[in-house]
């Protein structure tokens, strides 16, 4: 470990993707065991700053250090889960034999099939092929894979997308008990309304941090009582 | 490399497969029923029996060229290759499961075919039958080798049908089955040298012409291996594990 211990700490994280700079300078802390929502409007650079979170993503400039590494670092790939946005999974096999596969390639205990099954209430379709699953199902698919081999820190990539109301309740409250555990996760999201349900939350903005703080922080200083209210107000203030 | 992940990574493409019987079906009957064709048209003439052993090479490295590319390209761009990638799978476990799952599906290929040919066509083979099967596995491990190094330059699978004129066809036309590569202008003849695919139809000509041509066959078997070997390091050349 560095003389930091957070789980993701960025800093002056520079990053171009087809000749155009979309990080720009980007400070980023995640504290251990904490659940961190990574917000912003479309286009923000979400995906790109998770993407060089778990080493995806060439950086031009800047440093990111995950659990005390340099990102993308071989130690890592056995501690960090990461869903992409769009699911990444095999749509010719069943349920159970993508997780059994991710499983062995993590070296994952056998036993940690069923354990994510159970979480993501996959376990009645296990053996279904998941070109036969729903939108929703198949979002589940590929965040339990994550879920293989109880990685210290969770990047997930718009996991509830698609999700019906009760199903998004189920999984957040799945992430506060993996933070309780002492799991750090980030997890970006379009649902202004999730936010209150993280640690913190950290507003990406054109490439920027525009603002990290509580949900009570973010409510109490823009005047507001709404989530999405606030995040106008915010980004309202910063056009300006 | 790490054996665990690459049987792994063997058993899942194999599953994948199994899930799609059409494919299977296509696999492994199509050769034999091109060859039944072959050996009907030239039915009462010697061509079969020039042409014959050519194709048993020719199936298996265009079809496990074409299913491997897609495959792979399949990988690439559905996400699941960059979610590998960020888990403790080496390059080499990746392109070895590929290369021994299609490398069985050719086994079962080129035992059905070899068979077909030599016990439903009457094809005569001087040498040893098994040789042929062989030189057909072979045959197959460079077509998925040459798929996987060429995955990495299509971003469509209608780009990747297209590797095959460019790649593919211009082998079959200087590989020696239309006429003696020698009889070739000296141009032709020395850039045929150097393609895999002149090399692999020279040893089953070899094969079914020469009862005591193992040693040379074998020889041309070799330069085969090496240019599959060249195409593995090649592809995970080609696999990053960081994009931009
Ligand atoms: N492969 C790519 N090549 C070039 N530019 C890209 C590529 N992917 C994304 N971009 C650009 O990078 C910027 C950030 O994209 P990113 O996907 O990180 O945004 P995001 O915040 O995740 O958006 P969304 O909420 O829509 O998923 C955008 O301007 C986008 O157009
Ligand atoms: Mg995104």
């Amino acid at each position: 470990m560095t003389s930091s211990d957070a789980a993701i700490e960025t800093t002056t994280l520079r990053v171009r993707r087809g000749g155009v700079e979309v990080l720009h300078g980007v400070e980023l802390r995640v504290p251990p065991g904490q659940l961190v929502g990574l917000l912003g409007p479309s286009g923000s650079g979400k995906s790109t700053l998770m993407r060089a979170i778990v080493g995806a993503q060439r950086i031009d400039g800047g440093e990111v250090r995950v659990l005390g590494e340099r990102a993308g670092s071989p130690a890592l790939r056995r501690r960090v889960g990461y869903v992409t946005q769009a699911p990444s999974v095999y749509d010719d096999l069943t349920v159970a034999q993508n997780l059994a596969y991710f499983a062995r390639i993590l070296g994952a205990p056998r036993s940690d099939v069923a354990r994510v099954l159970d979480e993501v209430d996959l376990a009645p379709l296990a053996g279904r092929l998941v070109s036969r699953l729903s939108g929703g199902q198949l979002t589940r698919v590929s965040l339990g894979i994550a879920l293989l081999g109880s990685p210290r820190l969770l990047v997930l990539d718009e996991p509830t997308v698609g999700l019906d109301p009760v199903l998004r309740r189920d999984l957040w409250r799945l992430f506060a008990r993996l933070a309780a555990s002492g799991v750090s996760l980030l997890v970006s999201s379009h649902v202004m309304d999730e936010a209150r349900r993280c640690d913190r939350i950290v507003l990406l903005y054109q490439g920027s941090v525009l603002a990290d703080l509580t949900p009570e922080e973010l409510l109490r200083s823009t005047g507001t009582t709404d989530a999405d209210d606030a995040f106008l107000a915010l980004v309202a203030g910063a056009g300006r | 490399m790490n054996g665990r992940r690459t049987i792994a990574t063997t058993v899942r493409v194999l599953t994948q497969v199994r899930h799609d019987p059409r494919t299977i079906a296509l696999l492994l009957l199509v050769p034999s029923l091109l060859i039944g064709l072959m050996s009907w048209i030239f039915s009462g003439t010697s061509v079969f029996e020039v042409v014959g052993p050519a194709l048993l090479g020719l199936f298996p490295f265009t079809v496990m060229f074409l299913i491997t590319s897609i495959t792979t390209l399949r990988e690439r761009r559905g996400g699941t290759l960059e979610r590998l990638m960020t888990m403790p799978m080496g390059r080499a476990d990746f392109i070895l499961g590929y290369a021994l799952a299609f490398g069985l599906i050719a086994v079962v290929q080129a035992l059905i075919a070899v068979g077909y040919a030599v016990w439903v066509c009457g094809l005569t083979v001087a040498g040893d039958p098994w040789l042929l099967v062989l030189v057909a596995v072979v045959n197959a491990l460079l077509g998925t080798t040459l798929g996987l190094f060429v995955s990495a330059f299509a971003r469509t699978e209608f780009q990747v049908v297209q590797f095959m004129p460019a790649l593919v066809f211009p082998q079959i036309l200087l590989g020696g089955i239309f006429i003696p590569r020698d009889r070739m202008p000296d141009v032709l003849r020395i850039i045929s040298d150097w393609l895999p695919l002149s090399h692999s139809i020279a040893a089953l000509q070899k094969v079914a012409a020469d009862a005591n041509s193992t040693s040379e066959v074998l020889g041309e078997l070799a330069i085969v291996g090496w240019f599959a070997l060249a195409f593995v390091v090649l592809a995970s050349i080609t696999l990053r594990r960081q994009t931009r």
